[in-house]
C-alpha cells in the first residue's frame, strides 16, 4: 500500500543524504521524494512517498525517526491532508492540434508555459491522479519529454509543532 | 573582535574536549592530515596514545576497550587510507552496538571535492555503518561537535560515531566554549519503558507456565547484571542468552541454560521452541538466534524490550513491546510483579532435554580437540578473565563451553563477524581491565587477519594471552563446505600455507609455545598465566575435521537442529 510520509529533519549539510542512503540501505522503497524549505529556516521538509505492508511501514517511520538529524515524522497516509504534484509536459503540436491542445490544458487547468510550432510545454499541478490523467490525454499528442516534482503534502487543519532551535549550552 | 589571547589553537581545543570526557586512551595512527594534532599531543599528559599498526586495528583496540569498560573508545587516524582502513571495524561496532568516537583527518575544505592527495569521503562511505557521522566545517563547531559525537555514541542505544576533522578547521583558531549538556532535537533516547506495559509484562510472565528469558548485549550495556539475576532468581527462571548476551547473567547458574541459536545448546532451542512466555531482553532477534522466523518460538507470547524502537518487531512480531533501558524495565518488572510464575514442570522439561542431548565432544581418541582447551581455560580462571574470541568454530566452541560469569568479560564480533577482531580487541581492553586476565582467541586464520598488532601487544608490554586454535583450516567455512556444499574445500585448506606460528610471535617479541598433545594443554596455560606484564603465544594444533555442533542450518527450523555429524569423515 502506498503512504506519504512526511519528515521534518535539520537544514544540515548531508541530511537528505542520510534519508536516501537509510532508504537504499535497508531494502525499501522511494516512489518519489522532494525537499525544501520550511517556514523555519533550519528545518527542510522531506514528502517521501513509499509502498509496503503495515510492518514494512513501521519499520520505514521507526528507521526515519531513529536518524539524528530527523525531526518529526508523519505517515500522512493516516491523517487528512493535502498532496500536490507539479509536471512540466512537453508535447508534439502541429497546426491542427493547437486548439485541441489548449483545450485539454484548460480542462486541467493548465498553463501553457513554452511554445515552438512543433511544441508545446504544458503545466499542470494537483493531485497525482489528476497529472496521471492529464498525461494519458496528452500522451496521443506525443510526449517528447516530461518532468514530475514528486509529491509534497501537508496535513489538514493543526499544525505539526516544530522545537524551536537546537540548543547546545 | 576577541583578542588573540583568548582564542584557542583547534588542536589545543581537540585535546581540551577530550580531557574533558575523560578519554584515556587514544587509538591511533599518524599521518598527513592529523600532523597538527600529533603535534599537539606530543604535550599531552592526561591521556596516552596507543599507536597500533593498522588503522583497523585501532578500531578493534578501540571497541576492545569499550566493550571491556563501558567507556567510549577513542580512535584517531588520517585522511583517506587512514579513514578507510577503519570502515570494517566501525560496521563492526555499528553491528554490536559498541561506543566509540573515531575522528579521521580530512583535506583541507577548499580542497574537498578536488580528488586531493589522501582524500576519501569517509562521511560518506560511512554514512550507512555510524549511528551518526559529522563534518566539522568551522571551527566554531570544533568544540560542540565533539560534545555531541561523544554523547551520541555513549547515550540510547551504542553506537560508532565519526567526526572528519579538515586540516584547516584543526590549523585555525577560535574562543573555547565547551558546552555541558547537549540538547539535540531530533536524538531524545528513551530510558522509562511504559508503566502499563511493564505491569502488563508482569502479569503474563506470572502467569506462565513455561517461561524463558532470552538475554542480549543490551543487558550488559545498560548495566543490568544484578537486575536479571534477581529478578530470574525470584521466579526461578530459566534464561538463555544469545552469543552477545554471554556474561549478562553467570554462566555456571543453575538458571542458566547457555546460548541459543544456531551453535545454541539443544535444551536452550527446545525452551524457545516450546516456551509459552519468551520474555527477549535487549536481544534483536537475528536470524543466527531465530534460524527461520516463521517457527521460531510460535507459541510463545512474545514481550520485547529494547532501547531502540528499530528492533521492535524488526524480524518477529512480537505481542507486548516496551521501549527503554533493560535494567530499569528489569527492576520494574521485579517490583510489579505479584507472584512468582510456577516452573516446576517446566523445569523437570528443560532438564530432560539437557539429559536427552547434552553438550558432548569426542575425549577418548588422545588427540587435541578446542572443546577441551575452552574447559580447561574456563576451569583455570573460573570464568573471571576476560575472554576475546574471533570469529568462527574457536568463537563457538568458546561460546558453548566457556562458563562467563560476568558481564562485560566475553568480547566477540558478533553480528558483523569480523575475522581479525580479537587480537587488536584484546589489547585494547588490556588497557581498560587491570584486574583481570585477557586472554585472545583466535582461529588460525583469523588470527592472521591483524597478525601485525602483535607488536603493538609487544611495544606496550600489554598482558594478553593470545592462543591460536590451529586446526590448519579456515574451520566454519570448512564445515559448511562439507555440509552443504558437497565437500568441495574450497581455498579452505591453509594446511600447507600457515605460518609456523611460533617462530611468528618471536619474531615480534612474545615468548610463544605449540602443542597438539591434550596432556600439555594444563602446563602450558598455567605457563602462560603465570606470565605477568607482558604478553604471551599459545598455539594449539587441534584437529582438523571437528565440526560445531549442535548446529541449525541456516535459515532452517531449530526442530532441524543436527547434534551429531552425520557422516563421520575423516579429514587428512
Amino acid at each position: 500500500m502506498k503512504h506519504t510520509i512526511s519528515v521534518l529533519v535539520e537544514n544540515h549539510f548531508g541530511a537528505f543524504d542520510r534519508v536516501a542512503t537509510m532508504f537504499s540501505g535497508k531494502g525499501f522503497n522511494i516512489k518519489s521524494i522532494s525537499v525544501g524549505e520550511t517556514e523555519i529556516s533550519e528545518v527542510s521538509r522531506m514528502t517521501i512517498v513509499t509502498d509496503g505492508d503495515d510492518q514494512i511501514i513501521d519499520q520505514v517511520v521507526k528507521q526515519l525517526n531513529r536518524l539524528v538529524d530527523t525531526i518529526k515524522v508523519v505517515d500522512l497516509s493516516e491523517t487528512y491532508h493535502v498532496e500536490r504534484e507539479l509536471a512540466l509536459i512537453s508535447v508534439g503540436m502541429h497546426k491542427g492540434s493547437m486548439e485541441e491542445l489548449k483545450n485539454i490544458c484548460d480542462i486541467f487547468r493548465g498553463n501553457i508555459v513554452d511554445i515552438t510550432i512543433k511544441s508545446m510545454m504544458i503545466e499542470i499541478t494537483g493531485p497525482p491522479d489528476k497529472i496521471d490523467a492529464a498525461v494519458n490525454v496528452l500522451a496521443p499528442f506525443g510526449i517528447k519529454e516530461m518532468a514530475r516534482t514528486g509529491i509534497v503534502a501537508l496535513r489538514r487543519g493543526e499544525q505539526v509543532k516544530i522545537q524551536k532551535k537546537e540548543n547546545v549550552t | 573582535m576577541k583578542t588573540p589571547e583568548k582564542l584557542m589553537a583547534g588542536a589545543d581545543i581537540f585535546f581540551e574536549c577530550l580531557r574533558r570526557e575523560k578519554v584515556e586512551y587514544i587509538f591511533g595512527y599518524p599521518g598527513g592530515a592529523v600532523l597538527k594534532l600529533y603535534e599537539h599531543l606530543y604535550d599531552v599528559d592526561f591521556l596516552k596514545h596507543i599507536l597500533v599498526r593498522h588503522e583497523q586495528g585501532a578500531v578493534h583496540a578501540a571497541e576492545g576497550y569499550a566493550k571491556a569498560s563501558g567507556k567510549p573508545g577513542v580512535v584517531l587516524v588520517t585522511s583517506g587510507p587512514g579513514a578507510t582502513n577503519t570502515v570494517t571495524g566501525i560496521a563492526d561496532a555499528y553491528m554490536d552496538s559498541v561506543p566509540i568516537v573515531v575522528f579521521t583527518g580530512q583535506v583541507p575544505s577548499h580542497l574537498i571535492g578536488n580528488d586531493a592527495f589522501q582524500e576519501a569521503d569517509i562521511i560518506g562511505i560511512t554514512r550507512p555503518i555510524t549511528k551518526h557521522n559529522f563534518l566539522v566545517r568551522d571551527i566554531k563547531e570544533l568544540a560542540s561537535t565533539i560534545r555531541k559525537a561523544f554523547y551520541i555514541a555513549c547515550t540510547g542505544r551504542p553506537g560508532p560515531v565519526v567526526v572528519d576533522l579538515p586540516k584547516d578547521v584543526i590549523n585555525s583558531y577560535c574562543e573555547f566554549v565547551y558546552p555541558e549538556d547537549v540538547e539535540i532535537r531530533g536524538y531524545k533516547p528513551n530510558y522509562k519503558g511504559h508503566v502499563n506495559q511493564i505491569k502488563k509484562a508482569a502479569e503474563v510472565i506470572a502467569a506462565a507456565k513455561k517461561p524463558l528469558l532470552y538475554v542480549g548485549g543490551g543487558v550488559i550495556m545498560s548495566g543490568g547484571f544484578r537486575e536479571l539475576s534477581l529478578f530470574a532468581h525470584e521466579n526461578k527462571l530459566p534464561v538463555t542468552m544469545t552469543l552477545q548476551g554471554l556474561g549478562a547473567f553467570p554462566g555456571t547458574d543453575e538458571l542458566s541454560l547457555g546460548m541459543l541459536g544456531m551453535h545454541g545448546t539443544y535444551w536452550a532451542n527446545q525452551a524457545v521452541n516450546n516456551c509459552d512466555v519468551l520474555v527477549s531482553l535487549g536481544a534483536r532477534f537475528d536470524d543466527r538466534v531465530t534460524g527461520k522466523v516463521e517457527t521460531f518460538a510460535t507459541n510463545a507470547y512474545k514481550i520485547h524490550v529494547d532501547i531502540d524502537p528499530t528492533c521492535i518487531d524488526k524480524n518477529v512480531v512480537v505481542d507486548l513491546p516496551i521501549v527503554g533501558d533493560v535494567k530499569h524495565i528489569l527492576a520494574e518488572m521485579a517490583s510489579e510483579i505479584s507472584k512468582s510464575p510456577d516452573t516446576g514442570e517446566w523445569w523437570a522439561q528443560i532438564n530432560s532435554w539437557k539429559d536427552e542431548c547434552p553438550l558432548v565432544y569426542e575425549d577418548k581418541d588422545g588427540r587435541l580437540r578446542t572443546e577441551y582447551i575452552i574447559e580447561k581455560l574456563s576451569e583455570k580462571t573460573k570464568g573471571e578473565a576476560v575472554i576475546v574470541t574471533d570469529v568462527g568454530q574457536h568463537q563457538m566452541w568458546t561460546a558453548q563451553y566457556f562458563k562467563y560469569n560476568y558481564p562485560r568479560t566475553n568480547l566477540t564480533s558478533g553480528g558483523l563477524g569480523t575475522m581479525g577482531f580479537s587480537v587488536p580487541a584484546a589489547i585494547g581492553a588490556s588497557f581498560a581491565v587491570k584486574d583481570k586476565q585477557i586472554i585472545s582467541i583466535s582461529g588460525d586464520g583469523g588470527f592472521q587477519m591483524n597478525i601485525q598488532e602483535l607488536i603493538t601487544a609487544s611495544a606496550y608490554s600489554v598482558p594478553v594471552i593470545f592462543i591460536i586454535i590451529n586446526n590448519s583450516f579456515l574451520g566454519m567455512v570448512r564445515q559448511w563446505q562439507e555440509l552443504f556444499h558437497a565437500e568441495k574445500f574450497s581455498f579452505t585448506d591453509l594446511s600447507k600455507s600457515n605460518p609456523d606460528f611460533v617462530k611468528v610471535g618471536e619474531a615480534f617479541g612474545i615468548e610463544s609455545y605449540s602443542t597438539d598433545n591434550p596432556k600439555e594443554v594444563e602446563s602450558l596455560l598455567d605457563k602462560a598465566l603465570a606470565v605477568k606484564n607482558k604478553p604471551v603465544l599459545l598455539e594449539f594444533k587441534v584437529v582438523k575435521e571437528d565440526m560445531v555442533f549442535p548446529m541449525v542450518p541456516s535459515g532452517g527450523s531449530i526442530s532441524e537442529m543436527m547434534v551429531k555429524r552425520l557422516n563421520p569423515k575423516r579429514m587428512t
